[in-house]
């Protein structure tokens, strides 16, 4: 038994591993093109429908057919490689990829070798510290590439659910030839121990991209979106170690989690004097840790060469440039820019994002309304209608003129916040507008003093014990009566002017 | 001069109906002369008679061509307008899916397999109403000179049945030549339908690469491979060419610019004022003495008829074969890759303990025969990572100087000629062997393929030698398809006037 096969039983911390060593990390990304067809024939890229009956004479590899390239995977590759500052090939081809397996169906996969569309790029990161300050590190892109996807394989029986042991596999076909993109980084180094946030916050930052321009619906927990994490360790000064490739990565969370814990994992063998295999790891949710997968020792060969079924890809100069005049600027900086126009934290921002209310908040003060008032009632009450009513909040029929006009009326007094909360609600439901609803409603904040003193003699007389509290001074205390009053007014009161009068009507001073 | 390539004219069309031409069977049930039912029964009766002895066909589709003999003949009857070869029987080589019709390309490990679709020819064979009578014969996955690699016996040359008909496409030519179809499809990957053509009398044409669809066409080599039209004279190939010529968005490689108008130009038949070339490089050592003598004779011919007569030099010619036997077995060994028992075709091992690698081996084992194994095993190799730029890189740089000495040579000349094969038919067993004698057959066709031009040959006599049929080639630069009937009509109608037939007339009857 090498010493790699040991088991470790010696452990490392992470703060501990990084005293000794320095990780470099390498990671590729695989997305999943968002286009209706596949990357060679038109059958449809529809998740979730029943096993092989997406399927056609090309993706089937039946004798004979022959592959087409989706033009519309093409130009998303492209605009992915332009967001990431890739120079784009004016002349390439797709290779054939060679090995058995069968989950593909034409034991070749299309993919790209030594000729890829995009090439060196880079791509900035927000990286948080762990003090809440943020740090700027370039993540240098080797290539971005376009290939097709695998079918998906099911074993069945057999403990590990892998091929080996298993008693019979199925095979869908649905997900082969699905156009996929690889990007590749060069490898990272000098994070040390931002190591595992940096890989995490640039695989979010490249779905945010992604999401972005459209070309994916990058969700990780369907498999548009994957991650393979490489990692190595050495010593400071040191050539770079052998690598290790973790594959089955399928969370942002898991990015971080699996370049922790092979950080941990290699200092351990290394600490101990074992030496670090090349091969591929699986990593595991449930224990967050990496198992080895096939060892990588005698390399595979692929038998690249040129494929002769499809035509080089030439892409039009003039058409290029116009693909980039349409690049959006990158999310996080154009966020960190909004973040300060709009005087708040990056982690406030983070929740505005995580929301999914970013472009409604900046929507809304496009049409002139103020950045906290957009924000305040898109990540509040806008927030919970849409939850309430099982819709994302884009789809809320509310407009900026909207929030404009109730802000308007709570800053003059005629409306407070809990008596906006059923205004939206009457615009939602089609009331009309936030005018129609406020009068329809009776929704005005009661100005009339009188009235309100009724009510709040009435609340008084209601709970005698809380009334005598107050006059003994326990100010606290009027806070119930406050609330007797709201519900007798249906929260048309203004409550500070309530508790102004509750104090005085019982002769405590506030 | 207006020489009109002849058919045999017979007075009594009805009584031998199998030895019309296709354009005269054409107008012959256009003018309602004769049915199409007739002319496909007459075809029927003909395979029935002489196909044992032949075997040209793998599958006669019997009652498919009598029901789209009498739609031509309903159709005819209601007046609708009918196209060129509207019922005219065709054989069409075993290596083009048709819908629902066993396609076994002349393989055991597609045995059984009924494709769901059809190959772009069979869909504009079908709309312009040319009848399919059945699949033909050929060397498996058309490696081949011979059809003796075929899994289900070999076919026999219609002028000595102890003879081979050459190969892949032995069985379209043999059926042609022993009058079972006066029409036929065959491929051609390095001279499968010129040399076969050229052993049996009849005509065989390689259209420009890309000029005919190969969607449906399995892959032999890619970037070789392309079908063409067989038939007993000139212009019934002209004809059968503009019917499966033309752009089709499913294979990309696909030419998308006009046809050249080949039956204008068979139909011309006129060479004065044209510039052919004799390839030094196609002639001499290797070349039996009948055949060059038969060539040197339709040269004169060519000469007498106002052509003049230039020696061109083609120096990467000699290199042609090395490169092809790298090329060919390289992207051969990636297309026959989906072979593997998963999907379709023959699957050994099935239900038992046996896991996935045991059966696609055990399956390719037992379903290849011993020269598709060489191919794959040589292509393999020839991919190999470390002998990928030794063997495959530096054929492709042949494949350059081969496309270069072709540019050279059409700046001298209009179109270039040769003996079609450096041999006569030669008797079953001489050289299944022998690879590379087998493999020296297609000498004089495989520079065509390599640099992606077009080619056709023609009988110009029978060899003083053995009294056997030998070819002359044409070959004229990629897209000017036209000038290969231009010269081929003229020879074949003055050779038509010398001896008052077409050389098949010659063949001894079966």
């Amino acid at each position: 038994m090498s010493s790699a096969h040991n088991h470790v039983t010696t452990t490392v911390s992470f703060d501990e591993a990084l005293t000794r060593y320095d990780p470099v990390i390498g990671l590729e990304v695989h997305v999943e093109l968002g286009t209706a067809s596949k990357m060679f024939c038109a059958c449809s890229t529809e998740f979730g429908a029943p096993p092989n009956t997406q399927v056609c004479p090309v993706c089937l590899a039946l004798p004979g057919a022959m592959p087409v390239i989706n033009a519309k995977a093409v130009e998303s590759i492209i605009r992915m490689g332009l967001a990431l500052h890739c120079s784009i090939a004016t002349w390439c081809r797709m290779a054939r990829k060679n090995y058995f397996y069968p989950d593909m169906p034409k034991n070749f996969q299309i993919s790209q070798y030594d000729e890829p569309i995009c090439t060196d790029g880079w791509l900035d990161v927000l990286v948080p510290n762990e003090d809440g300050s943020t740090e700027l590190v370039r993540v240098e892109i080797e290539r971005v590439h376009l290939e097709e996807d695998t079918g998906k394989l099911t074993h069945a029986g057999g403990a590990t659910g892998r091929i080996h042991g298993a008693d019979y596999s199925l095979v869908d076909y649905n997900r082969a030839g699905i156009p996929l993109v690889e990007i590749v980084t060069k490898p990272i180094t000098g994070t040390a121990a931002l190591a595992p946030a940096v890989a995490k916050a640039y695989v979010a930052e490249l779905r945010d991209i992604m999401r972005d321009l459209g070309v994916s619906d990058v969700k990780m927990e369907e498999g548009s979106l994957r991650c393979d994490a490489n990692l190595s360790l050495n010593i400071p000064g040191d050539a770079w170690g052998t690598r290790t490739e973790t594959k089955n990565v399928n969370s942002l969370r898991s990015v971080e989690r699996a370049v922790r814990s092979e950080i941990e994992r290699q200092a351990a063998v290394l600490d101990k004097g074992g030496v670090i295999r090349q091969e591929t790891r699986h990593f595991h949710e449930d224990t967050g840790v990496t198992t080895p997968g096939r060892s990588k020792e005698e390399a595979e060969d692929y038998r690249y060469f040129p494929e002769p079924d499809l035509v080089p890809i030439a892409p039009d100069p003039a058409w290029v440039e116009k693909l980039r005049a349409s690049i959006p600027q990158q999310p996080s900086l154009r966020r960190a820019g909004l973040a300060t126009a709009w005087g708040i934290s990056a982690f406030d921002m983070e929740s505005l994002v995580n929301a999914g209310v970013l472009a409604l908040v900046e929507a809304a003060v496009a049409d002139g309304v103020a950045p906290d008032t957009a924000r305040k009632w898109w990540a509040g009450e806008l927030l919970r209608q849409a939850n309430d009513r099982g819709v994302p909040p884009q789809e809320l029929a509310v407009t900026g003129a909207d929030i404009l006009r109730v802000d308007e009326l709570i800053a003059t007094g005629a409306l407070n916040d809990q008596l906006a909360r059923q205004v939206f609600d009457g615009v939602l439901l089609g009331e009309g507008s936030v005018d129609d609803v406020v009068a329809a409603r009776g929704l005005g904040v009661v100005t009339d003093e009188t009235e309100l003193l009724a009510a709040i003699d009435q609340a008084l007389a209601d709970q005698p014990e809380v009334a005598e509290k107050i006059r003994a001074g326990k100010i606290a205390a009027a806070g119930a009566i406050v609330g007797g009053v709201m519900k007798a007014t249906r929260g048309r009161a203004d409550a500070s002017r309530v508790r102004e009068l509750i104090l005085s009507r019982c002769e405590v001073s506030g | 001069m207006n020489s009109t390539p002849k058919g045999p004219v017979n007075p009594d069309m009805a009584a031998d109906l199998i030895r019309q031409s296709a354009r005269v069977l054409a107008e012959a049930i256009k003018s309602g002369e004769v049915s199409a039912r007739e002319v496909t029964q007459a075809h029927l009766d003909r395979i029935g008679a002489v196909d044992e002895r032949v075997h040209a066909f793998l599958h006669v589709d019997t009652d498919a061509a009598l029901a789209h003999a009498d739609r031509v003949d309903v159709k005819r009857a209601a007046g609708e307008q009918l196209g060129d070869l509207a019922g005219v029987p065709l054989a069409l080589k075993d290596i083009l899916a048709m819908k629902g019709v066993p396609t076994t390309c002349g393989s055991k490990i597609l045995q059984g397999w009924l494709p769901p679709y059809d190959s772009t020819i069979v869909e504009r064979l079908r709309a312009a109403d040319i009848i399919i009578l059945g699949k033909t014969n050929m060397d498996e996955f058309a490696m081949g000179s011979s059809t003796e690699y075929s899994a289900y016996g070999p076919s026999h040359n219609p002028w000595d049945l102890n003879r081979i008909p050459g190969g892949s496409g032995g069985g379209s030519a043999a059926a042609v030549a022993a009058f079972e179809a006066p029409l036929a499809i065959g491929t051609d990957t390095g001279g499968s339908i010129r040399q076969p053509a050229a052993l049996t009398g009849t005509v065989g044409v390689k259209p420009t690469y890309g000029s005919v669809s190969r969607y449906g066409l399995v892959a032999l080599a890619s970037s070789l491979d392309q079908a063409g039209p067989c038939a007993r004279t000139v212009l019934d190939a002209a004809y059968l060419h503009s019917v499966i010529a033309g752009h089709d968005p499913h294979d990309s490689t696909s030419i998308n610019a006009a046809v050249p108008d080949v039956v204008a130009a068979a139909m011309k038949a006129d060479v004065r004022g044209l510039r052919i070339g004799l390839v030094k490089q196609l002639s001499g050592a290797g070349y039996q003495p009948g055949v060059l003598q038969r060539f040197n004779e339709a040269v004169d011919v060519l000469a007498q008829l106002g052509a003049e007569i230039v020696e061109v030099d083609c120096p990467h010619f000699d290199e042609a074969m090395s490169a092809y036997y790298l090329i060919l077995p390289s992207e051969c060994s990636s297309n026959l890759a989906r072979f593997d028992g998963m999907r379709y075709g023959l699957r050994v091992q099935d239900g038992g303990d046996a896991g996935v690698e045991t059966v696609m081996a055990d399956t390719r084992e037992m379903g290849f025969g011993p020269e598709v194994k060489r191919r794959i095993m040589l292509g393999t190799y020839a991919l190999s990572s470390g002998y990928y730029d030794a063997y495959y890189g530096q054929a492709q740089k042949i494949r350059t100087l081969i496309i270069e000495d072709f540019t050279r040579a059409f700046g001298q000349v209009d179109v270039l000629v040769s003996p079609t094969t450096p041999t006569t038919a030669f008797p079953l067993g001489e050289k299944v062997d022998d690879p590379l004698a087998m493999y020296l057959n297609d000498i004089a066709t495989i520079p065509v393929n390599l640099a992606g031009n077009c080619a056709l040959s023609l009988p110009i006599g029978l060899s003083p030698a053995d009294g056997l049929p030998v070819g002359l080639q044409v070959m004229a630069p990629t897209m000017a398809d036209d000038r290969l009937y231009l010269v081929g009509a003229a020879l074949e109608s003055a050779l038509f006037d010398r001896w008052g037939h077409l050389l098949i007339e010659e063949a001894p009857a079966l």
